[in-house]
């Protein structure tokens, strides 16, 4: 009866042929198209004046497009802009945030990946105690934490070094990642680590043999995650390393705010892209896993 | 449940060495990092830190200096402004997308990828898009409207809302993919309930759907806020603080006053001040969340 009285309801079945040009299409998609070009306008504006000559920027309109195109600028930001007083590009710059991503990554992902581990399949006592501070340590601002770990990193021996901001965001994606390993690894069957157990694997073999060879999609999210995360940074760049070492945000920073010599706009705006390449190539190739990584952040444990 | 899972001590012996690092992260760099900072703001450190005790002196000198008082008020302005537009333009976006629309992907993929980029190239590209000489105001200047004057950037009495048209701009995506999330997971009974109701659709998503997202709304709303309060590579990008000390920051406070001044007291406490602003949103959305699920553990 009831099922009847649903059937009843629900109408006629299959979907209702529609006009293409009807009134709410038109604002629907004239809206959307609108808010399109509005989030792509600055990526556009950067690419153009890039592209731009100087004498051209100081005519022109910052959106049209180059009557002239030239590589100059991309030339000059990466080889011979200046911070300060030295005049290298950013290409040292890049480097050095190569040097701090792939360490940091491989690091953050290793030790989170076995922690989140202990945490889902060997649960111990005081564990979830650790966990639930590590995880209120995610929400506090950084700059309380700034101090001590200047100290922290001094006695070490590492401070200004690339090693030490390695270690500080090796510390500070701990949370996330853990977080995001824990939830993963809780979300497999019982049966296989049960199993695994029977046939006598200990706590490594799990690890390496079972569980490591499933979960190709959640290191992807993770490798994600902290490349545009640790590539993004700029707070712990400018606190823990000196100028040498500063990852490619920080120079980048100094060259377009520096306030000596004649401003060069397209060569900042190249510099900007070339900055923002690492982390747009990583979301334009990777789609719907980069979303996946954020929305971990919001996944609760 | 985890009754039947090994539990004798030399068995997790592994599972232990593997949690070594968060052991550590959490007790050394986590509690005692806060624990030493806020300590030592009650100390008169200056270049170095020093346990020399002066009481809640740190404290009323911050509240006693313009520049921290206007990072405050600036933080209160971004953030409410911030607050409330990404929570709007997050959701509707996510509603408009949510119409079984075509380009889906690629409508989510423009909106998404702001959020890509650092703060820092955030703000200066709309520096760039704002400088009063070329970008904005020149093209409307251009079009023919000469008095035309948008340069948020260099008055200061609205440098800050610069500084949020660029924080919506890259934010904004992950309202969306986040509330996008949320609106999916409702189940399409209740839309078709509420369509033989006769409710229309902007009712059930106020009086419905939106109730029905409690969840979403609360833990987006937790990244935003903590996400707000530490705002400090888009101002320093975009504006350095400036015209003057007119886009201050509590973050930029704190970084100037450890690094750059030689002031570790007047760091430690503002930064302590910026600790209790997210305690006061972090442990009552904790309580909240989690205070029943304990019992159980």
């Amino acid at each position: 009866m009831t099922e009847q009285a649903n059937r009843l309801l629900d109408g006629p079945r299959g979907p209702k042929p529609k006009r293409v040009f009807s009134r709410r299409n038109i604002f629907l998609y004239g809206t959307l198209l609108m808010v399109t070009i509005y989030y792509a306008i600055p990526l556009y504006v950067m690419i153009v004046t890039s592209l731009k000559g100087l004498p051209e920027i100081r005519l022109g309109n910052i959106f049209s497009p180059p009557m002239e195109v030239t590589f100059e600028p991309w030339t000059k930001a990466w080889g011979e802009a200046c911070t300060g007083l030295n005049c290298n590009g950013l290409s040292s710059y890049f480097w050095n945030s190569i040097k701090i991503t792939v360490p940091s990554v491989i690091a953050s992902i290793i030790i989170a990946s076995v922690n989140g581990y202990a945490l889902a399949n060997w649960r111990f006592k005081g564990a979830n105690l650790f966990f639930g501070i590590l995880i209120f340590g995610a929400f506090i601002p950084y700059q309380v934490m700034l101090y001590p770990i200047v100290i922290m990193l001094r006695e070490l021996g590492l401070y200004g070094d690339l090693s030490g901001l390695i270690i500080v965001h090796t510390i500070f994606g701990m949370p996330i990642l853990t977080l995001l390993f824990r939830n993963y690894f809780t979300s497999l069957p019982e049966e296989l680590f049960k199993a695994a157990r029977v046939d006598g694997a200990g706590f490594w073999g799990i690890y390496f043999r079972v569980l490591l060879p499933m979960s190709l999609p959640i290191f992807t999210v993770a490798v994600i995650l902290q490349v545009t995360g640790i590539w993004n940074d700029f707070l712990f760049g400018v606190v823990y390393t000196g100028p040498e070492a500063y990852p490619m945000t920080v120079a980048l920073n100094n060259i377009v705010n520096t306030t000596q010599g004649v401003t060069e706009y397209n060569v900042n705006m190249a510099a900007t892209i070339l900055t923002a390449l690492v982390p747009l190539v990583i979301y334009f190739v990777s789609g719907k896993l980069f979303v996946r990584g954020i929305a971990a952040g919001a996944v609760k444990g | 449940m985890s009754a039947d899972r090994p539990n004798q001590l030399f068995r997790n012996m592994n599972a232990k060495v593997a949690a070594i690092p968060m052991i550590v992260t959490a007790l050394f760099v986590f509690v005692g990092g806060t624990a030493w900072t806020i300590v030592y703001s009650f100390t008169k450190s200056g270049l170095l830190p020093r346990m020399k005790w002066v009481g809640l002196d740190q404290y009323e000198r911050l509240w006693g200096t313009k520049r921290w008082l206007i990072a405050i008020e600036n933080l209160a302005i971004y953030g409410l402004c911030m607050l409330v537009l990404v929570f709007v333009i997050g959701f509707i976006l996510a509603a408009l997308i949510d119409q079984k629309i075509r380009f889906e992907n690629t409508i989510r993929t423009v909106i998404l990828y702001p959020y890509a980029m650092s703060f820092v190239v955030t703000g200066l590209v709309w520096q760039w898009i704002l400088n009063p000489e070329f970008g904005i105001q020149n093209i409307v200047r251009g079009i023919g409207w000469e008095s035309f004057t948008f340069d948020p950037l260099y008055t200061p009495e609205i440098a800050i809302f610069g500084v949020l048209i660029a924080g919506l701009w890259q934010g904004s995506g992950l309202v969306m993919v986040l509330m996008l999330a949320g609106l999916r997971g409702i189940d399409h009974e209740v839309w078709k309930a509420a369509r033989i109701d006769g409710i229309p659709a902007w009712k059930t998503y106020i009086f419905i759907v939106i109730p029905m997202m409690r969840p979403v709304f609360i833990t987006t709303l937790v990244l935003v806020v903590t996400g707000i309060v530490k705002v400090f590579d888009l101002i320093v990008a975009q504006t350095g603080g400036g015209p003057g000390i007119a886009t201050e920051v509590p973050a930029k406070y704190v970084y100037d006053m450890m690094f750059r001044n030689n002031n570790l007291g007047q760091g430690f406490a503002a930064s302590t001040m910026m600790l209790v602003t997210v305690a006061l949103i972090v442990i009552p959305w904790a309580i909240l969340e989690f205070g029943g699920k304990r019992s159980n553990d």
